[in-house]
């Protein structure tokens, strides 16, 4: 089996401060972990904010070169890539999600166009009515079509439908891995599912791997193969899903698997109950 | 008009602290000679009573903001009351919010206080947190400036902090702490009546239930009542005593927060209860198809009906009025059928 990413003790750190109070921040410590080309995945990145995730997520997608360790797609160091061309190739096989889809898109500018454009660029295509046929296609594996997209601004359509847009512009290409960085979080839990659910679609019809990072530990239970937790720039526990969030070991995973409350209002309202008492 | 008498355990004989009758808030604008309306708040009464947490659920864009800040009195143009009222009653007084300007601003923070969702956004990022309080606060306590600071480290301190953070900025503290301050800010006059935006939704998971826990606590020790706004039911499960449900500017389901999440009577309710995730269950949730209704040219009849599995012609074409029903209020056609289904 080859691997599709091959991250091996990766680290990262930033220097904060000034001239006088100089530190080092270690943002990510000694984080390695392997995605297979052959079975497609969910990979899911939990944390907190401060925790790494993000600036791991940054590293992946080529935005921040690792301070040691490496970063392989392909079998190719991704800080290595040097030339436009090397560099068009990779980030035509791995794509980005965001978190905001209303700050993703500007709003001045008409939703089509981040399409058509991703699709001159990555697909080489000039002819109109090819690019239209790409667009179209991609957008109706997020369920969309081209022509409720035409002309739109992102301030006429829902969180959910942008998110489901910015996943189809990431699809163009062709991609093999999407890294989704808090994906669900500025989307209401009630079109939540449809985005998770989305995912899940990619991954079993297009043989997408999927890296999903998030602090929604019940969406991560729900469609991941594979999670690591990361506290403070350490990956503290990993394993299957099942596992590291049925049975967490670790007793920053444990507080925050205790953190979700469970939508029921017998249970919940039962616990909240239990921390009035300790206050 | 539709107004229900509820009969529910919680406080027997009291007067509900706030009585909201048909209410209608439009957003009006005049483009060039078009008019256009959105009907962000739309025939809605609901009653609120004493010692209640009440939580309003629905999706984004439903107009559950809006219809929280009409309740407020906190409203702006475009966004006008077109018809209807919001009743207050504090201490025997009853206060109209629309008709009594005046007497509403000086109820306001003394009586009717308000968190607000982020909790950056409420703190002056160049003045000392202690300033805030007196910004908000002072003017509505009559007490001297050595018995108010003394109040509010003593309030503080109930809360869980340290008085020190009064002379901290913003910036020096964590979003669990900044919330745990709007959170003080808006409890140390002990209002009777406290309305809340999304009060967990910008913080991390780890201090949630913590804040859940202080809004619960805070609100059993003074007897006010909350209303509160998330689309995050799991919130609405830890500590609402009712929900309401919004859809499309309109409630279209009220209960006991039990029976919402056991026996939910409208479709939508129903939707969401059965979309939530929960860990150790990876059974595929169906994901509610269609778009949020645009507000601006709402749906004919019941506005959820081009979404609803149980939509009838009878849907497309008439409102379904809100009545009472189990306990609760629905606004279906069809909450017999959901009972039987």
């Amino acid at each position: 089996m080859t691997a599709l990413l091959e991250l091996s003790d990766v680290n990262k750190d930033y220097r904060i401060g000034g001239f006088l109070d100089r530190s080092t921040l270690h943002a990510v410590k000694h984080v390695s972990f392997t995605l297979e080309e052959e079975k497609p995945e969910i990979f899911t990145v939990v944390g907190e904010s401060g925790s790494g995730k993000t600036t791991t997520a940054r590293m992946i997608l080529g935005n921040e070169t690792p301070t040691s360790g490496s970063l392989r797609f392909m079998g190719k160091d991704i800080a290595a890539i040097r030339s436009r061309k090397e560099r068009l190739a990779f980030m035509a096989k791995v794509q980005p999600i965001f978190q905001n889809p209303f700050e993703a898109f500007n709003p001045l500018t008409t939703l089509d166009y981040y399409l058509f454009s991703t699709a001159r660029r990555f697909l080489g295509l000039k002819d109109k009515a090819a690019v239209e046929a790409a667009t179209d296609k991609s957008l109706q594996h997020v369920g969309l079509s081209l022509a409720e997209v035409r002309g739109r601004y992102s301030h006429e359509l829902s969180g959910g439908q942008l998110q489901r847009i910015a996943v189809a512009r990431a699809l163009i290409p062709g991609p093999k891995l999407i890294v989704a960085d808090e994906p669900v979080s500025m989307v209401d839990s009630s079109l939540r599912m449809s985005i998770v659910n989305l995912f899940r679609e990619l991954r079993d019809n297009l043989g997408v791997s999927i890296i999903y990072i998030t602090h929604d530990l019940s969406t991560a239970y729900y469609i991941s193969d594979r999670v690591i937790i990361m506290h403070k720039g350490d990956v503290v526990e990993a394993g299957r899903a099942a596992d590291v969030l049925g049975n967490p070991s670790h007793e920053y995973s444990r507080a925050l698997r205790n953190a979700v409350l469970p939508p029921d209002p017998v249970i919940a309202s039962a616990i909240i109950r239990e921390k009035l008492r300790a206050f | 008009m539709l107004t229900v008498v509820e009969k529910t355990p919680v406080s027997v004989e009291a007067k509900p602290v706030l009585r909201v009758e048909g209410l209608k808030a439009y957003y009006q604008m005049n483009y060039f000679g078009v008019r256009r309306e959105v009907r962000a708040v739309d025939d809605v009464s609901l009653t609120i009573k004493r010692n209640e947490i009440y939580g309003i659920a629905g999706e984004s864009s439903s107009g559950k903001s809006s219809l929280i800040k009409t309740i407020a009195g906190a409203i702006t143009p475009p966004l006008r009351v077109v018809e209807g009222s919001v009743k207050f009653d504090f201490g025997g007084k009853e206060l109209d919010v629309y008709a009594q300007r005046p007497a509403m601003k000086a109820a306001r923070w003394k009586h009717l206080s308000y968190v607000m969702q982020g909790s950056m956004n409420v703190l002056n990022p160049v003045r000392k947190v202690k300033h805030a309080f007196h910004d908000f606060a002072f003017k509505h306590m009559g007490l001297s400036e050595g018995e108010f600071r003394a109040k509010v480290e003593s309030h503080l301190q109930r809360i869980g902090l340290d008085p020190r953070v009064l002379e901290s900025y913003p910036h020096q503290l964590s979003g669990g702490m900044r919330q745990r301050l709007t959170i003080g800010l808006a409890t140390v006059c002990e209002p009777e009546f406290i309305i809340a935006d999304e009060p967990t939704t910008a913080l991390d998971v780890l201090v949630q239930q913590d804040v859940l826990a202080l809004i619960k606590g805070v609100q059993q020790r003074m007897g006010s009542s909350i209303i509160f706004v998330t689309h995050d039911m799991t919130v609405h499960a830890a500590i609402a005593d009712r929900i309401g449900i919004v859809y499309a500017g309109r409630l279209v389901e009220e209960g006991l927060t039990l029976d919402v999440f056991q026996r939910p009577q409208h479709p939508y309710t129903a939707h969401l209860i059965a979309s939530l995730p929960r860990i150790g269950d990876t059974r595929k949730r169906v994901a509610l198809g269609g778009k949020p209704p645009n507000l601006a040219d709402p749906p004919s009849g019941c506005r959820f009906h081009p979404r609803c599995p149980l939509a009838i012609d009878k849907c497309k074409t008439d409102n379904p009025p809100l009545e009472a029903r189990n306990n609760g209020r629905v606004a279906c056609w069809r909450a017999g059928e959901m009972e039987a289904a």
